[in-house]
This record gives C-alpha cells, structure tokens and sequence, in this order.
C-alpha cells in the first residue's frame, strides 16, 4: 500500500500536476487563436507577442502597484494589475486592427494574405515589446509560493515521495475554469455572443439580418485581448516572463488549436491538455515509478523511459500529424485547417 | 563620363579595402547575438568590445591616426543562416577589416567556414567555447578569448570531485555549447571514477521543462550539472527542480554563472556551486571601473572588451589592417614578452609597437593564448552563499 501511495505521489509530482497547470496555460492561449480563426477566419502568428505585450502591462502595473505597498496578501499582486493588462491588450489589438487588419478586410482578402500580415504584426509586436521592457527575465511574481511543498509533504504524511503544489498552478487551473465558464456563457447566452457565433458560421447571412461586423471583430479582439493577457500572466507568474518564451509558446498553442480543432473553443480546451500531457507521459522515466509500482524482481537497471526528452516536441506534432491525416478538422470538429 | 567616373570610384573603394593602411577609417564587424537567446548577455558584450574600440579611436594613435568604427550585425546565437547572411554582409558591403564574434559556437562555426575562411576575414570570438572550434580548418583566422570547453570539462570534474560527489545526472542545452560542454565533462568525470545517470538535452526557450525535469528526476544522483545558460533553460530546469523537490545541489558551468540566477531562484540555491571563466587579476576589476552605461562583470563582456583589444594591436603589430598581415600578430601582442597591458591602457600599448616595442596583453580577462588561438582559460570556482556568488577559489 505504502509502495502504491509513493508511486502514485511520484507521478503526480513530476507528470500531473505539471502536466494540468501547462495544459491550463496552453488552453487559455489556444482559446484565442481558435477565437480569432473561428470569427476573423485566419490563423493569428501574432497572438504569441499579443500575450507578451498584455503580460508586459499587467507586469508594469503591478510594479507600481508593489511600490506604493498595494499587494494581495497570499495571492500575486498581477491578479490586481490583470484588468489594466487587458484594457491595454485590447487597446493595442483595436488599433492594430484598424490599421492592418481592416484594409484586408475591405479587400476580402485571402486568409493567407491575413496569415502573412499577422507574421508582420508579431515582429513588430515583437520589437516594440522588447524596446519597452527589454529583453531579460522579468521577476513579479509575489505573495505565496507554494500550497504544498514536496518536503513538508513528506514530513506530514512520512512519506518516501512528496507532491508540490505552487500557488501559481492552483490559480492557473481555477482561473483557467471561470474564464472557460464565462467565455461559453457569453457565447451561447448573450446577444453579442449569438451574433459572434452567426457571424462565425455564415459571415453573408449574418450581415444581411442586421449584424454589425464592425462591432463583432471588435469584441472578438476585446476577448482575444482578455484571454491572451490571461494566459500570458498565469504563464509568467508559473514560469517566468521573457518576451522570447513567449514567442516560442506560439508553437504549442498552435499545436493544441488544430489538434483539438481549429475554430472550436472545447477543441482548443481539450487540445491544450492532449498536449501538456502527451509531452510529458511520453518522456518521462519510469525507472523509480517502476520502483515502487512493480514487485523487486522485476527492477531492470534502465530508465525506462519510452522517448527521450530530446523528442519532447516530436511527440505533439506526432500527435498533429496523425490528427490532420485521420481527423483533419480536429478532435472536435472545427473549422479545418 | 558617368561610367568613368563610377568605374574610378570603384577603384578607389577597391584599394581602400586592400591597401588598407591608408584608409582614413577601419571598420570591425561586432557579430554578436542581438536578438535570440543570448540577447541579455549581449547587451553587455556589444558595448564592452565598442568600448576597447573607442578607446583606440579616440587615442589617435592607431594606424598613424586612424579612426576605427563598429559596426553591429546580428549571429541571432541560433540561426546559422542568419548569421551566415550578416557576416558575409560585413564583408562585402560593411568591408570590416576584422570581426569580433559570433558568439554561440554553432553559428560562429558556420559564419567561419562558410564565410570568414572563404573570404580570409580575422574572426576573434568572445564566447565561442565548443571543443570542436580548436581543431577546425580555419587557416589561423579564427582566435577566441574565450576557453574551450573540454578544458572546462576537467576543471569541473576536480570541482565536482573535491566535493566527494561521485554521482551526477547532467542536462545541457541542445546546443553546439552545450552538447561539447556535456560530452567533455562525462568523458572526463567517468574517466575520473565518477558516474553519470543521465544525459539530457533541453530546447532554450521552451515554455515547459517538466519533462525534463522529471526524466532527470527519475535517473537520480547526488547533484545536477546543468550545461545551459543562466536565463533559459537552465533556469527553468532548476526552478522546476527544485519545486518538485528532485534536487538540492546543482553544478553551475559557466553559462549558468551570474548574480540574476540567485536573485531569481532564491535561497534554495544556496549550497550549488560551479566555475566560470574569471581570474582575480586587476584587469577585470579595472574594466568594471571603466565600464559605462553597461555591466562588465556580466559573462563574456571581459571577453569581448579583449577580443577587440587584440584585435586592433595585432593590427598594429603588423602596422595593417589586412588580415592576411595581422593574423600572425595576434599571438605576438596576446602573450609574453612584452609589457604587461590591462584594460584601458591600450593607447600606452598602441605608443610601445608604434615604436617597435613588444606588449603582453593582459587585459580584464587575463588572456594567455594558446593551441589553435584560444584561451588558456583561468576558472573561478564559485558557490552559491546567501543567495550571492561567492568565490571559492581560481583554478
């Protein structure tokens, strides 16, 4: 029995709750993309630097915040500075848009032709975050920092394993639920959701009974704006911030969109997580969970482990790969790619 | 009469490059990682080597007055082609007589065969430390102030040793550094008696390590060498480490080395240790005084500041900016005899080979040169002591 809970705390310490805390993050960010593919109908390459820049605000704000002594408690001042990071986000978005993307627009552009502008938008996303915060690691994170240490688990309990929590992944998963929760109830609820959702599932039919495309694409770059700040925040509070990370998460989140289905807000949900753990299970050693988990005799000197970590990436877009040749409009259905 | 008058100009650009000692200005290439995953510690190394180069321009004795410019291209630290494409840009567009960088071994390795040999351009590299730099076809244009890493591999086996610590498990950065710095140090740590549980790459960059962190987790040992660099992976490694409680202690090689990895991480570092290029020599002090409006303590900007030092006093030495002339100086002026030269004393250095006289380059990295022109290397062992680097000893 003992074995059992040992092996069972190991692979929660290393595999699961780091698996759910990513696959939250992943998930907020894919929300957005799918978002703005479902409504706006192009894969935005700039949502990656989107999250940097909010992340960047938020951080600017709570440094301010922290200086005049305004804090939370146990929880991150950033959770405070949030809305300011998003009203910022939106801002920015609403103007890129009514100097990039609206021209296209009135052009009825090719989606491709939106793809390319967006790669240009993210570059210039891209410097400009870079020449206000600089390129280094940023450090806000405050308050408490973990629910459970491994070690103190380990003392309460005698354990020989021990699981951490960090306060971070605890709001990360919480967070990710209510924005998930209120993101479906103003889509299927309100009058601006329904008339998103027209205007996503036929753009001529949905102009022609009376809906404003104006203010959908704008409230479309309002939500793309909350969920990017968001996701942008829980990941540097968890991590770190760094504008080049986020850059590079730009490829996971597209990775988890299409594999759960372009354009379907469960789809980017489920695919953030099919992702996270995937990566995860598929890499890890299993040398001391078999350890505990399997009689003695059966211990083999090797790590057990299925792939290398220097694989880690060739898992997800395995994953990909196989989705878009058997289901190529996603796990839920979306859009297609 | 157009085309005369172009075609004349072209002349006159042409034997500016060649008979460059009557060139009114000489230009070096700083081929750094502006952008990329390094981007931090450059912000550091650029200044450091534009600094040594101001100083010689403005001393008015370079050359017999000449004035020497930087210009800046981009490695990215990543991206060979990139990188390839900015070099062969300060070649034949910038015409540099000389190049300070690439810095990440893998796009310097690149920029130098495929452009810097081919075109025979001095490269002097201030961070490029892969083993594989010193046995490759280079037609002694390639120098580096900085050490390689199989030296590093036998000073942190004795580091590590000294500790009575005989099991470790080692990540390294996917990289040309990284891979060279983890292949060197288990070759010599097992040749030591010592035993490695696990080899694993991580990606710089990446939004997650916890697979990593678990995989390593798994192998075990008594402390982690982390072969990475000290805002990337390797830190991420390490918080996740720490948090998931896999690790304790953790061997920090010199890309891990600096005073923002305490700061970030907190006191459960206290009790890792590692070494880095550094010496207790007045010279890094004296370029820290020197240093304005950037950090010359910072890795590699010591090693920048000398890489444009030498540089310019082999140019000197040869009394031309050609490098097909100065790259025979460079050893000349790097090592003994000579009068010793720290930093910003480069125009008393410049005055003794005016005159015929010989220098021994010292410099804020106390560069002695050796093998294929790199660095013998001077390591500062260092452990983490509430939460500040603190140095145990020089190596």
């Amino acid at each position: 029995m003992e074995d059992f809970l040992n092996a069972f705390a190991l692979i929660s310490n290393f595999v699961l709750v780091p698996a759910i805390a990513y696959g939250s993050q992943l998930a907020l960010g894919a929300l957005g993309v799918t978002l703005v593919f479902a409504i706006l109908r192009f894969s935005n390459f700039a949502h990656g630097d989107t999250m940097a820049f909010g992340t960047m605000v938020t951080i600017l704000v709570t440094w301010w915040f922290q200086s005049m002594g305004i804090s939370l408690g146990p929880l991150p001042t950033a959770l405070l500075a949030l809305p300011f990071g998003i009203a910022a986000c939106a801002a920015f978005l609403l103007i890129s848009d009514r100097l990039v993307y609206r021209f296209y627009r009135q052009q009825r552009a090719d989606p491709v032709i939106y793809l390319i502008a967006s790669v240009g938008l993210m570059f210039v996303t891209n410097g400009f975050v870079r020449f206000i915060i600089g390129p280094d690691d940023q450090r806000f994170a405050d308050g408490e920092r973990f629910i459970i240490r491994a070690r103190e688990f380990k003392q309460m309990t005698g354990m020989a394993e021990g699981i951490t929590i960090k306060v971070s992944q605890g709001i990360t998963v919480v967070t990710m639920i209510i924005v998930v929760a209120a993101l479906f109830w103003f889509l299927n609820k309100t009058r601006a959701g329904k008339s998103m959702r027209a205007y996503s599932d036929n753009e001529d039919l949905a102009l022609l009974s009376g809906i404003n495309p104006d203010r959908v694409v704008a409230i479309t770059w309002i939500l793309a704006a909350a969920l990017a700040t968001i996701a942008g925040t829980l990941y540097g509070l968890d991590k770190s911030y760094k504008p080049f990370t986020y850059f590079q998460l730009l490829l996971p989140i597209f990775a988890a969109a299409i594999v759960g289905g372009l354009g379907n807000p469960l789809g980017a949900i489920a695919g953030g997580f099919v992702i996270a753990f995937s990566e995860i299970f598929v890499t890890y050693a299993y040398k001391k969970f078999a350890s505990y988990a399997l009689p003695e005799e059966w211990a083999t000197g090797g790590l057990l482990q299925l792939l290398s970590t220097d694989y880690k990436f060739a898992v997800s877009f395995m994953i990909l790969l196989l989705v878009l040749l058997f289901k190529p409009t996603g796990i839920f259905r979306g859009t297609g790619v | 009469m157009k085309q005369r008058v172009l075609k004349s100009l072209m002349a006159l650009s042409l034997t500016a490059t060649t008979g460059s000692v009557f060139a009114a200005d000489v230009k070096l290439g700083v081929f750094l990682g502006f952008t990329g995953p390094i981007e931090s510690l450059v912000a550091n190394m650029g200044p450091a080597a534009e600094q040594a180069i101001k100083e010689v321009s403005d001393s008015g004795k370079f050359l017999a007055g000449t004035t020497v410019t930087a210009v800046r291209a981009d490695t990215t630290c990543v991206d060979s082609a990139a990188a390839t494409a900015a070099i062969e840009r300060l070649i034949t567009s910038d015409k540099v007589s000389g190049v300070i960088g690439g810095d990440c071994s893998g796009v310097t390795t690149a920029a130098l065969t495929n452009v810097a040999v081919p075109n025979g351009m001095v490269m002097f590299s201030p961070s490029a430390t892969s083993p594989a730099l010193s046995t490759v076809e280079d037609g002694g244009l390639f120098f580096r102030t900085a050490p390689s890493d199989a030296r590093q591999g036998v000073v942190m086996t004795q580091v590590i040793m000294d500790r009575g610590i005989k099991e470790v498990a080692v990540t390294y950065t996917n990289n040309d550094y990284g891979k060279g710095l983890a292949d060197a140090f288990q070759t010599s740590f097992e040749a030591a008696g010592g035993s490695v549980t696990i080899s694993a790459s991580h990606e710089d960059g990446k939004a997650d390590y916890s697979a990593e962190v678990g995989a390593l987790a798994s192998a075990g040992g008594e402390a982690l060498v982390v072969a990475g660099y000290l805002d990337q992976g390797g830190k991420g490694i390490i918080q996740g480490a720490l948090d998931t409680d896999a690790f304790e202690t953790f061997v920090l090689p010199d890309g891990m080395v600096g005073d923002a990895l305490p700061a970030a991480i907190g006191p459960d570092l206290n009790g890792s240790f590692g070494q880095a290029p550094g010496t207790d020599s007045e010279g890094a002090g004296k370029l820290v005084e020197m240093a304005t409006g950037y950090d010359a303590s910072s890795p590699f900007a010591a090693e920048s500041y000398d890489a444009a030092a030498l540089i310019m006093l082999a140019m000197q030495a040869a009394g031309s900016s050609d490098p097909a002339d100065y790259k025979d100086k460079v050893f000349d002026v790097a090592n003994a005899p000579g009068e010793l030269i720290l930093p910003g004393e480069l125009e008393k250095a410049l005055n003794i080979l005016a005159s015929g006289g010989e220098i021994d380059y010292v410099g804020a990295s106390n560069v002695e040169l050796i093998g294929a022109g790199e660095s013998a290397g001077n390591y500062r062992e260092i452990e983490i002591k509430d939460g500040a680097l603190s140095t145990v000893k020089y190596r």
